[in-house]
């Protein structure tokens, strides 16, 4: 971990074989970027700026990548050799200066290429890379490669949590719920309630579960079990969903306000080695963890108890289901409380991972639960989990081979390709979607 | 409270270019879901390929205003192609997360540094309507009355605007009572019934795809002609907003759109100066005026959910003519 800190006088240092950037905060001063440096995010009051140049000349296209707190830009350096990023809020981010835009036998030499930050008090931080002639690749492509298949299994997991979720209520009611996003958040903000109410971490977040299972009961209840009552259709109801994840998004505004709150140890936890330089977080390990406990918990009561069994029948046909003396309501209810409660420890996990809790953290990734819920099929617990570690691995390794801000895009993509080719999904039993 | 600046506000919203952008969009949106029974969720998608087939033709390109419109247009079809070919023989709620998909693809591409040279990624494109400005027929000067003023650049945008929505209108009214609207209001009601008549659905479904692109597509036009195109605005919740705007004035709908578009921005403009107005007067206890502006979107979402349930033909609609059959 290399710091910047903003309290830092300009320094110019010399190293034989090395040139260095320039640092151009002055202690306490707010300067404004350079007008001139190619900078994105102008419209934000919170800017980092800096400057490349290779033995005194300025290095122009070189890709600077800036990511945390849910936030992602990046900027190609001017002709000057300057870049500068708006970003919407102070916090930890993490910069990557892409060595691939650098010249040939040009190299980042201390810190690696890819460095966090914290935000100080000022408004403007610059932060610079040393660079100079020197080897590149400190961590071998494969070892790049491992780590973001570790990352993208720890999004993935959590993913596959939520997706389990939407997939469930899928299966039993039809529906397609575009709330899903507000009920992982809610997990994340209940926790977020507990830890300032002083409950112990050991307690605030099986809790914060809890209450977000209480809370799918509740949308069902309050909601869509009275739409069902009144035989609205399903698309009304799907409309309704979008309605409804509006009004809650907002209300959480109301509440926490746009900025990112840190749940206790968001940042900053320890790394621990795994294999040569292949190196996880202590958070990480401890999340995909719990997930794959939770997964394995909720695979076992699908399989085994009774309302597990039940829910199957309804996902399977709930008139048959209903005939054979199910509680249909019953299972539905418990099916929306489940879907909660698993939606809500997505959320805390989520924050976690991101780091960070934002009134829009669970939108921004409901797009890639429903990805992962139809890449696997929609109505197929285990299917979703699939699809989810599909969709998390995808995400996170093709940004070695796509442009960072286009990871997205791929993941996106490959759930309308799967839509086009095999509609039920991997898992998915055939029926027509057409 | 100053009351004054609150009529001002909700007047204005009246006669805006946004609301005329929402009107046409959500025209576009009419045909789609009102009348063909497709659920598109891409409308922000359509209106980003309008607005930036507008302005990077006439930026990249330099194509004088009229080109760059014809382009816009041209856009808006290719994307209703793009879209449409492979995934319109999806049931309908899976049709709907492709497109909600869809229409974020184009805005991360948009928003993307790869393309930055042509897309302005984060920033978005400004400038681009020099060429509009200058073929402007009035002289410089404020326009328009009461609570109504414009620049001669705003008046110039809002004549253009309220013509093709009044063309709009008029080719969609003549469509929808003409044989091929009586074709696809079938497509709505009864698919199978109107593949057993012998009629080739997917390529009606294409063609309706396409009608409504172009509008939606105009209706971006309109959007980002006043300032600058974002991929800001071309978010997931526009699309909803849009939305709320067409199941306000009724799906299925010719002059649906039209109400429901300007009684949702009447009311957004009337909340949006009420609500920080009254928690500075502190009639909303301790609430600050950024919790009331968060209230205003709750509000709208609540909206959205009752008109759906207790009144889906919206305000002018027939409900004989159920939009949600299936």
């Amino acid at each position: 971990m290399d710091f910047v800190a903003t309290e830092r006088k300009p320094v110019f240092r010399r190293l034989v074989m090395m040139a260095m950037t320039f640092a151009l905060a002055l202690s306490g001063v707010a300067l404004a970027a350079p007008a001139h440096a190619d900078t994105v995010g102008d419209e934000y009051d919170l800017q980092v700026f800096g400057n490349v140049k290779n033995e005194g000349t300025p290095l122009e296209g070189v890709e600077i990548i800036i990511e945390g707190n849910g936030y992602q830009a990046s900027v190609l350096t001017d002709e000057n050799g300057q870049w500068g990023i708006g970003v919407p809020e102070r916090g930890t981010y993490q910069i990557t200066l892409v060595e691939a835009t650098l010249p040939e036998g040009v190299a980042v030499l201390e810190g690696g290429p890819v460095q966090s930050f914290d935000w100080g008090f000022t408004n403007n931080v610059a932060y610079n890379f040393f660079i100079g002639e020197g080897e590149r690749t400190p961590i071998s492509t494969i070892d790049q490669f491992l780590m973001r298949v570790f990352d993208g299994l720890n999004f993935g997991l959590l993913l596959g949590l939520a997706a389990i979720g939407l997939s469930l209520i899928f299966g039993t009611t039809a529906l397609p719920n575009f709330a899903q996003g507000e009920m992982v958040t809610f997990g994340a903000l209940a926790a977020l309630l507990f830890v300032l109410l002083g409950v112990p971490l050991w307690l605030a977040f099986p809790a914060a579960v809890a209450l977000s299972g209480g809370f799918g009961w509740a949308i069902d209840a309050g909601v869509f079990g009275q739409l069902r009552r009144r035989g609205v259709g399903i698309v009304q109801m799907m409309i309704v969903s979008i309605g409804l994840s509006l009004s809650i998004r907002y209300i959480y505004q109301f509440f926490v306000g746009g900025g990112t709150t840190q749940l206790p140890g968001g940042t900053g936890s320890a790394e621990v080695p795994l294999f040569r330089t292949v190196a996880l977080s202590v958070n990480d390990l401890i999340s995909m963890a719990v997930s794959l406990v939770v997964i394995i918990a909720v695979g076992w009561w699908l399989l085994n108890t009774k309302m597990g069994k039940a829910t199957r029948a309804v996902s399977d046909n709930s008139s048959l289901a209903a005939a054979s003396g199910i509680d249909v309501e019953r299972v539905i209810r418990t099916v929306w409380a489940l879907s909660g409660a698993l939606s809500g420890l997505a959320g805390i996990l989520w924050a976690y991972f991101r780091p960070g809790l934002k009134w829009d953290m669970g939108e921004k990734i409901l797009l890639f639960i429903f990805a992962a819920g139809v890449l696997g099929g929609l109505g197929t617990a285990f299917g979703a989990l699939v699809g989810a570690i599909i969709v998390g691995i995808f995400i996170e390794t093709s940004a070695l081979f796509i442009p960072s801000d286009l990871k997205y895009v791929g993941a996106l993509v490959i759930m309308i390709v799967i839509l086009l080719f095999r509609p039920q999904g991997i898992l998915g039993k055939k029926e027509r979607i057409g | 409270m100053d009351w004054n600046s609150i009529y001002i506000n909700t007047a204005q919203a009246l006669f805006n270019p946004v609301t005329i952008a929402f009107a046409l969009a959500a025209l576009g949106l009419a045909i789609h879901f009102g009348f063909v029974g497709l659920l598109n969720f891409g409308i922000a998608g359509f209106m980003a390929v309008g607005g930036y087939g507008y302005a990077i033709s006439a930026l990249s390109f330099g194509f004088p205003w009229w080109a760059s419109m014809l382009t816009a247009i041209a856009a808006s079809i290719l994307f209703a192609l793009v879209l449409g070919l492979p995934t319109l023989q999806l049931r309908g709620d899976y049709l709907a997360i492709v497109t909600i998909a869809s229409a974020e693809i184009v805005r991360l591409l948009l928003v993307s540094q790869a393309f930055n040279s042509v897309t302005g990624s984060a920033d978005g494109l400004t400038g681009f309507a020099d060429d509009f400005r200058s073929v402007n027929p009035f002289p410089e000067g404020d326009y328009g009355f009461g609570p109504w003023s414009y620049t001669e650049n705003q008046f110039w945008i809002l004549i253009v605007g309220l013509i093709i929505l009044i063309l709009s209108l008029f080719v969609v009214w003549r469509l929808v009572n003409s044989p091929w609207g009586r074709v696809i209001k079938g497509i709505r009601e009864d698919e199978d019934a109107v593949r057993a008549l012998g009629k080739n659905v997917f390529g009606y479904k294409l063609q309706a795809l396409m009608v409504g692109g172009v509008i939606a597509g105009l209706g971006g036009v309109i959007y980002v002609l006043p300032s600058s195109a974002n991929p800001m605005t071309f978010i997931t919740s526009l699309t909803f907003f849009v939305w709320t705007a067409l199941l306000l004035g009724g799906a299925a709908t010719v002059f649906g759109p039209l109400l429901g578009a300007l009684i949702f921005w009447v009311l957004q403009a009337f909340l949006g100066s009420l609500l920080p107005a009254l928690a500075e007067v502190g009639a909303l206890g301790a609430f600050s005026s950024s919790q009331a502006g968060a209230l205003r979107f709750v509000i709208i979402g609540i909206l959205l959910i009752l008109i759906v349930v207790f009144r889906p033909q919206g305000l002018v609609g027939d409900k004989r003519e159920l939009t949600f059959v299936r």
